[in-house]
């Protein structure tokens, strides 16, 4: 004889995970998987995009100047002829590298002090002056001030398309990281006060230790709700300064600058600034809809039982 | 809280130097020369008594200190003088802050933009709040209902559309297409009797509307959630049981607290008509603070660009300590100690 032993069945909710959940909850928010959809088609657009599409955005034709969008140029021309769709998918390319790169140095300054901040309470005040201080900065006009100084500097050290990215990501970075510090700082005060990590300390674990492995997994989801915030407010911050003419030399396009330079040709191809425009605006669009689901996903009082 | 205010002042005035000396150090340090951008034809004997006049060469702690003695008690002494017209200072009076480009006192130069910022970027920001307040109310209240829906669809895309494109485009279809608006703002204009009061509106169509439009999608967001927070509170049970009408419920005791965070909201925001203008300024060419400072920077006028990023921040303190007193103020649950 032998017995039978029927297995558990296997139900959805066996293996929850907190991840697992957040991603249920997101995929729930209609405008969150809209805007991850739209961001993935833009990433894919202007990725592979000029791979296929391999006219140079560089390349001047004065017999084909000021077309408007037609079967052979699909976004039509610029003053110089330069094919429009090709420099707003390489344009598309610097806007989002830009983007990214500046949102990665500012969570990163704004984790490494809200971490600090938050667990050692003698750097807390020195920090959170300096925080303060960031805050009342005036960003855009300092901003301004400092391309317009220091390009020709970097131009000459780095070369003219790397020396200005470094800059503009630099400065956005370094100029944007106080909001991620301070939400940081607020969870980390709270969860080291938590059980397991007086317990994590008593089994002797070095305070380094308790702070990379059991504080910073648990402070990761507002953190990721800063990056959409921040990758957000660091394509607008680039758009701003190319519109302004402060941002990448005119040779190099990116969404700003193709903008900024269609501006004055309003009367002759408005869809020269109607392109850049939108990209930017979808870009932004679709990753504050996406910042919205993720807060929503991540906020346990909206979470859905069951 | 006079203490707590006290207090907050002191605390803003070394924040105040320090941030005074990085924007005098980030220009100072750059490199660059004042001088670079006179006619080659100046004999180089002149260009350095040029440079000697403006103070180029000196030691860099002289200059920030020589600055600082200017801004903070020459050039505010200087403007009372010129307000009062009370000599104080005997008929020469102080030195002033003087602009590179125009040779003229750099607060001569703001108070001639001023008006025209506050005009056209100060009048967006009350419609915003003015158009902001109801809508986010509404939304609240009628939480998940189409306008709710549309409502706050429509506040996602202004605050994630920048500007500078909805500007463009409201001049592409006003301007370019429709012809009904002037698409560059003149600020010769006097208004002196009805036509030119009629243009002046027109020309103040756009710029305020593109603006009001991102400031009412910003601030409505901040009233609807902060309404949502109320309206599921306690006191709004008891309201509602002990018979109050729901006019009375809603814009009595929920909207007077939801607006107490927002108060705070549109006092830190203030600070952020200057610097917005900066952009508007740009695409409806308003000769506004904003123009004054681009062009302060494409020509290198260092004095003028230190005074106003200044400003700025001493705007960004100032209703900083504003806000928090506002809260203070308003709400009797916090006390400042």
């Amino acid at each position: 004889m032998s017995v039978v032993i029927a297995k558990p069945k296997k139900t959805s909710t066996d293996y929850r995970s907190q991840w697992l959940d957040t991603w249920k909850q997101f995929v729930k928010h209609k405008g969150a998987v809209v805007g991850m959809v739209m961001f993935f088609l833009i990433i894919l657009l202007v990725v592979f995009g000029p791979m296929f599409y391999t006219i140079s955005p560089a390349e001047t034709n004065l017999r084909a100047r000021n077309q408007l969008p037609s079967l052979e140029y699909p976004f039509g021309t610029d003053n110089l002829g330069r094919d429009l769709l090709a420099a707003n998918l390489h344009g598309g390319r610097i806007s989002l590298a830009v983007g990214v790169v500046a949102m990665l140095i500012s969570l990163l300054v704004g984790t490494v002090v809200g971490l600090v901040s938050g667990f050692n309470s003698r750097l807390d005040g020195i920090l959170m002056r300096i925080t303060d201080l960031f805050f009342a900065l005036p960003r855009l006009p300092l901003l301004l001030v400092i391309i317009m100084l220091y390009r020709d500097k970097l131009r000459a050290v780095f070369g003219p398309e790397a020396g200005i990215f470094l800059l503009i990501v630099l400065i956005i970075g370094l100029t944007s990281w106080m909001q991620t510090a301070r939400v940081v700082r607020g969870d980390v005060l709270a969860i080291k006060e938590r059980e397991f990590v007086t317990a994590a300390s008593a089994l002797g674990s070095q305070n380094n230790r308790i702070l990379w492995l059991h504080i910073l997994p648990n402070v990761l989801s507002p953190i990721l709700v800063s990056a959409t915030l921040g990758m957000a407010t660091a394509i607008i911050t680039e758009s701003a300064l190319s519109f302004l003419g402060l941002g990448f030399p005119s040779d190099v396009p990116t969404w700003g600058r193709i903008l900024f330079e269609g501006k004055d040709y309003l009367t002759i191809t408005p869809m020269r600034v109607v392109w850049p425009g939108l990209f930017i605006s979808l870009v932004v669009l679709s990753v504050n809809f996406m910042g919205d689901g993720l807060r929503d996903a991540l906020d346990p009082r909206l979470r859905s039982k069951g | 809280m006079f203490q707590y205010l006290i207090r907050r002042v002191l605390i803003a005035i070394p924040t105040l130097v320090v941030i005074s000396f990085i924007i005098f150090a980030v220009l100072d340090l750059a490199p660059g020369d004042p001088t670079g951008n006179l006619p080659l034809t100046i004999p180089p004997e002149v260009r350095e008594l040029v440079r000697k006049s403006l103070g180029v060469d000196d030691p860099f702690v002289i200059k920030y200190l020589k600055w600082a003695r200017q801004f903070f008690i020459y050039e505010p002494i200087s403007i009372i003088e010129d307000a009062t017209q009370i000599k104080l200072t005997g008929e020469a009076g102080f030195p002033r802050i003087l602009s590179w480009q125009t040779r003229s006192p750099v607060s001569d130069l703001l108070w001639q933009r001023l008006p025209q910022t506050l005009w056209v970027v100060g009048l967006s920001y009350v419609f915003g709040i003015l158009i902001a307040i109801p809508v986010g109310v509404v939304s609240a209240y009628r939480q998940y209902s189409i306008f709710d829906q549309i409502g706050t669809f429509i506040s996602m895309l202004g605050f994630s559309v920048p500007t500078f494109f909805t500007g463009l485009l409201a001049i592409l279809l006003f301007s370019v297409q429709l012809k009904w608006l002037p698409s560059i703002y003149d600020t010769t204009l006097v208004v002196k009797d009805w036509p030119s009061f009629v243009l002046q509106v027109k020309q103040m169509i756009m710029p305020v509307t593109v603006l009001a439009f991102f400031n009412a999608a910003q601030l409505s967001r901040f009233m609807r959630s902060s309404m949502l927070d109320n309206l599921s509170q306690d006191y709004v049970r008891t309201a509602r049981s002990k018979g109050l009408v729901e006019r009375i419920v809603v814009l009595g005791h929920v909207l007077r607290n939801s607006l107490i965070p927002v108060v705070t909201i549109i006092a830190l925001g203030i600070p952020s008509i200057f610097t917005g203008a900066i952009i508007t300024e740009q695409i409806f060419r308003v000769n506004g603070i904003g123009d004054l400072l681009i062009r302060g920077i494409y020509n290198s006028d260092i004095p003028l660009v230190q005074t106003i990023t200044f400003i700025f921040a001493i705007l960004i303190v100032l209703f900083n300590i504003v806000a928090d007193a506002a809260y203070g103020f308003l709400d009797p649950r916090i006390r400042y100690n």
